[in-house]
């Protein structure tokens, strides 16, 4: 950060605090670099930085359960490559984890006791993160924890929270335990709490950035991001990824890698023909990247597979079949015509979706116009 | 008075796990190992492209995650008869190197430590003691009293709020701790280093594979990551360099910190040498081949067997002789639940017949867990860094006869030592050793093969679907964090028509079989010391050793023509 927009930001942010995290460990610039970040990932003007450094004063950490059913454990891996700020920071002086299998101390009926003392105190107050998907099959069998269903266990979780954020494709969607034939009958955290306060963090796994921006969002406003149709917070969902591709000038110069390694791939030209699915995907991958904005699948050379969109295991498959050709592909076809084109040629079992309208049409964030059908 | 507990969720792990052991006079008696959740994957590909199955099957684990993928990848390359490009291999080899490495160090740090360090009496600890402490055991530049002030005051200004966030209602105090104040605030200043540190070294999976976890970059033929020194879009010298310093820092901090770190600790406790053996065989598939003609000869870590911890006899492993029970597991076999089955002819059929959620305790008497039993020669078999060490130790391998023989000699105990609950949280100390320095090399080899040209990442010639036989059959196999991983595949008419996976967690995790036999984790408890049966600590410590990761053991189905259950309409 130069100096002198150093300065102007801490013009922004009482000294008070700056001071009390300074006595924490974590320096003024670092502090304001990360106020600086969240502001601008959040889309706030930058006004609105004091805000957000008030928001994620130490003293009011909340309470947080991460409970995990039919998941891999690579969201809560992806909270630990987290940057802005640190799995470290975020575990120590944003936020009270007080239950989170994979990393408590406690296990057992210690583990329970911890779950069941905050959900008791902050009743109302805490946030509940959830990963994996919950089945419904075997009377609650396909997953228990302490001898509990996923299901019961989740209503308890969620009916009680502030706020509830499913974090990944499969807490989102149902993920890959609800991909066809869905032999354990996963569903989603909406669909297993109806009346809960959900918000989507679809991605397998989600984005660590994209978590730490809504979790600041609701300490700055207490309440959730704005979402989009399928839930999902607008600030990272609203746009294609094909529209902000950064191989997007060679889609439309009609330049297309042929072959894993050819000499366009290696030049970093389109790969729709290789089956990426960007042009069907609403993510920030292009713009926020993974593990600190290091790379995303285009960028190292692998077409999209579409992995924040529901029942991407069904729709987006085969994921080296090309989107299907349509006429006046390569010049400027608009994405809702290849979605409609996927339609007509997968024509199977699966739900498939199109894209009812088109890019750079009316006001509305492109998301809210995609529908299911069934 | 015997007293059955069960201890639910076993946290700091990987997936669903419960442990139901039977007490009597301060020691285990008896154990059951269940795993409680079950999603279903295998039945999910049946089916579809043999080239998307890596996909779906990285998700089996985001902790392992990779390590799937390798898996099937090469069990469809080997149904398919495909040679990869040899810098394919290299980048395999640099990618599952760094999974091992990174996934080592947070086990030991983030998922075990806890059961051996005691945060709460790091806050009694003299910085300066702390500091000569540190110096006296490596080199490690963090390691100044000022340092090690710094942490304690935060953990001190944390523990202050109250709100103990992760580390509430632990068994801090437990009579078990052994360390020294001096030794815990280490320790505890390493949980901290380690956290950040795993972040950065895995940013070699961003590079070489878009992201971690779950990284977009295997193919069936070889890898999507384009190599040229001529282009800005693919890895050219700038990306070496960067994946040469992250490897750097990664086999630092492996050899200043953890090994160290696991040398000291462990000297506090060799009690636990003696404890927590369990089956004694010990089996790994081999892997990191270090040349390109497909044999398993070429293995950094070799192939073999090892039964009744006789290591003076390592015997060649053939995986026909692998078979899976369900006798005391959630699901049933057309031909009976007391015979064994091999993956290529693996059925799953869901069958809970285990008491109905909300319950107290499993019925240890009949079916527990959704973990099969996988036999060796109907031998329950241990595998993970412990057996690939033995293996590659008893073969003759220079590495780890040098690296073995200094964590003995340091500990000053003989090799017996290597069969418990230490034995395994050293060798995965070794493991990760070798592999940190085995990687850079791996690095150097795909350079010089950029540097004459060679520019091949995939070999598509069997890309097709066209081009593929009827019905074709493979096995792949890998050797990922927690030891033998096997995935079986058989195709025909180009979709999958059967898959099966017997993943490390599988071997370890597994209930009894028909004819009784324990499965490592239970065997390994029996014995097992307990001094508060309100805090068995004890239990966490050797069931942490085996690094539980149960989402992989739980992949399951399916059988040929098993249409279990009705599709949902979504």
């Amino acid at each position: 950060m130069r100096k002198e927009e150093n300065h102007l930001q801490e013009g922004l942010v009482s000294e008070e605090i700056l001071q009390r995290w300074e006595l924490r460990g974590v320096s003024r610039r670092n502090f304001l670099k990360f106020c600086s970040a969240m502001t601008a990932t959040l889309a706030l003007p930058v006004t609105m930085m004091g805000r957000v450094a008030e928001a994620i004063e130490g003293d009011n950490r909340p309470p947080v359960i991460w409970v995990e059913f039919q998941g891999c454990t690579g969201d809560s891996e992806a909270f630990l490559r987290a940057n802005q700020p640190t799995a470290t920071e975020l575990i120590l002086d944003y936020l009270s984890i007080d239950y989170h299998e994979t990393i408590m101390a406690a296990a057992g009926h210690q583990a329970e006791a911890a779950k069941h003392g905050t959900i008791k105190e902050y009743k109302g107050k805490y946030i509940a993160i959830v990963e994996g998907s919950i089945p419904t099959g075997a009377d609650g069998a396909y997953c228990t924890i302490a001898g509990r269903s996923a299901l019961d266990i989740a209503r308890d979780v969620c009916g009680n929270a502030a706020a509830t954020i499913a974090v990944g494709t499969c807490a989102s969607y149902g993920g890959i335990p609800a991909a066809a034939p869905n032999p354990t009958g996963a569903i989603s955290v909406v669909e297993a709490v109806p009346g809960a306060t959900v918000m989507n963090l679809p991605g397998c796994p989600l984005n660590a950035e994209n978590l730490t921006a809504a979790i600041v969002h609701f300490l700055t406003f207490n309440r959730l991001p704005a979402t989009d149709s399928l839930g999902r917070p607008k600030f990272a969902y609203g746009k294609r990824i094909h529209d902000n591709c950064e191989r997007r000038s060679h889609f439309d110069a009609g330049q297309y890698a042929e072959g894993f390694g050819d000499p366009g791939h290696r030049q970093g030209w389109c790969l729709y023909k290789l089956g990426c699915k960007g042009p069907e995907t609403f993510h920030n991958c292009p713009t926020v990247r993974y593990n600190e904005g290091t790379s995303w699948p285009i960028m190292a050379g692998h077409g999209c597979i579409g992995c924040s969109e529901p029942q991407f295991w069904d729709t987006m498959t085969p994921f080296y079949r090309r989107l299907p050709q349509v006429p006046g592909f390569g010049i400027e076809a608009t994405a809702d015509k290849i979605g409609l084109g996927l339609v007509a040629a997968t024509g199977v079992a699966f739900a498939a979706h199109g894209v009812a309208s088109s890019f750079r049409k009316g006001d509305k964030l492109e998301a809210d116009q995609v529908v299911k059908e069934d | 008075m015997a007293r059955k507990i069960a201890v639910d969720p076993i946290t700091r792990i990987e997936g669903h796990l419960r442990i139901e052991a039977q007490i009597d006079g301060g020691q285990i008696q008896n154990a059951w190992s269940s795993s409680t959740a079950f999603r279903g994957i295998e039945t999910i590909l049946k089916g579809r492209d043999p080239r998307d199955a890596h996909h779906f099957t990285q998700r089996f684990c985001g902790v392992c995650t990779t390590v799937h993928s390798m898996a099937s990848i090469r069990a469809v390359e080997d149904a398919l008869r495909i040679q990869i490009p040899d810098n394919a291999r290299l980048i395999r080899n640099i990618i599952m190197g760094i999974q091992n490495v990174q996934d080592h160090v947070i086990h030991f740090y983030h998922l075990h430590a806890l059961d051996w360090v005691d945060i709460v009496s790091a806050l009694d600890a003299d910085p300066q003691k702390t500091a000569q402490l540190a110096q006296s055991v490596s080199d490690w530049k963090l390691s100044s009293a000022k340092y090690f002030k710094g942490i304690q005051d935060r953990v001190k200004a944390f523990v202050g709020t109250g709100r103990l966030g992760p580390f509430a209602n632990a068994y801090w105090g437990h009579s078990a701790y052994k360390l020294p104040p001096e030794a815990n605030l280490m320790a505890v200043a390493h949980y901290l280093e380690a956290l950040e540190w795993q972040k950065d070294i895995i940013k070699i999976h961003a590079i070489l594979g878009s992201k971690n976890p779950h990284p977009q970059t295997f193919l069936v033929g070889g890898m999507a990551i384009p190599v040229d020194p001529d282009s800005q879009n693919a890895i050219n010298a700038d990306k070496l360099a960067l994946i040469g310093k992250l490897l750097k820092k990664a086999r630092t901090f492996v050899e200043q910190v953890y090994i160290p770190d696991l040398l000291a600790v462990a000297s506090f406790y060799k009690d636990w040498a003696a404890i927590g053996g369990g089956v004694g065989n010990y089996l790994c598939y081999g892997d990191f081949p270090m040349d390109n003609r497909g044999g398993t000869d070429s293995h950094y870590f070799p192939r073999g067997v090892i039964m009744g911890k006789d290591i003076a006899n390592v015997m060649e492993m053939d995986e026909t002789k692998i078979s899976e029970y369900v006798t005391n597991s959630w699901y049933s076999y057309s031909g009976g639940d007391e015979k064994g089955m091999h993956p290529y002819d693996g059925e799953t059929t869901p069958n809970y017949t285990g008491p109905k959620p909300p319950y107290e305790f499993l019925d240890t008497d009949s079916k527990y867990s959704w973990v099969k039993s996988p036999r060796y020669m109907d031998q329950p078999m241990e595998v993970g860094p412990l057996a690939r060490v033995l293996v590659a130790y008893a073969s003759g391998n220079e590495d780890a006869k040098a690296i073995v023989g200094h964590v003995l000699s340091t500990l000053g105990v003989g090799a017996e030592a290597l069969f418990s609950t230490l034995g395994r949280t050293a060798a995965r100390g070794v493991d990760c050793l070798m592999l940190a320095r085995k990687t850079e090399l791996w690095l150097k080899q795909l350079t010089d093969n950029m540097d004459r040209g060679i520019l091949e990442v995939h070999n598509a010639e069997k890309w097709e679907p066209a081009t593929w036989p009827k019905e074709a059959q493979g096995f792949g196999y890998h050797e990922a964090p927690r030891g033998a991983l096997g995935h079986w595949v058989r195709i025909e008419n180009g979709a999958i028509a059967n898959f099966q996976a017997v993943v490390p967690s599988t071997w370890n995790a597994g209930p009894r079989d028909a004819s009784g036999q324990m499965g490592p984790y239970e065997s390994a408890l029996i014995g097992t010391p307990i001094a508060n049966e309100e805090q068995p600590l004890e239990i966490l410590r050797t069931i942490h050793s085996f690094d539980p990761c149960l989402a992989c053991a739980v992949h399951v189905l399916d059988g040929r023509g098993n249409e279990i259950i009705k599709v949902k309409a979504l």
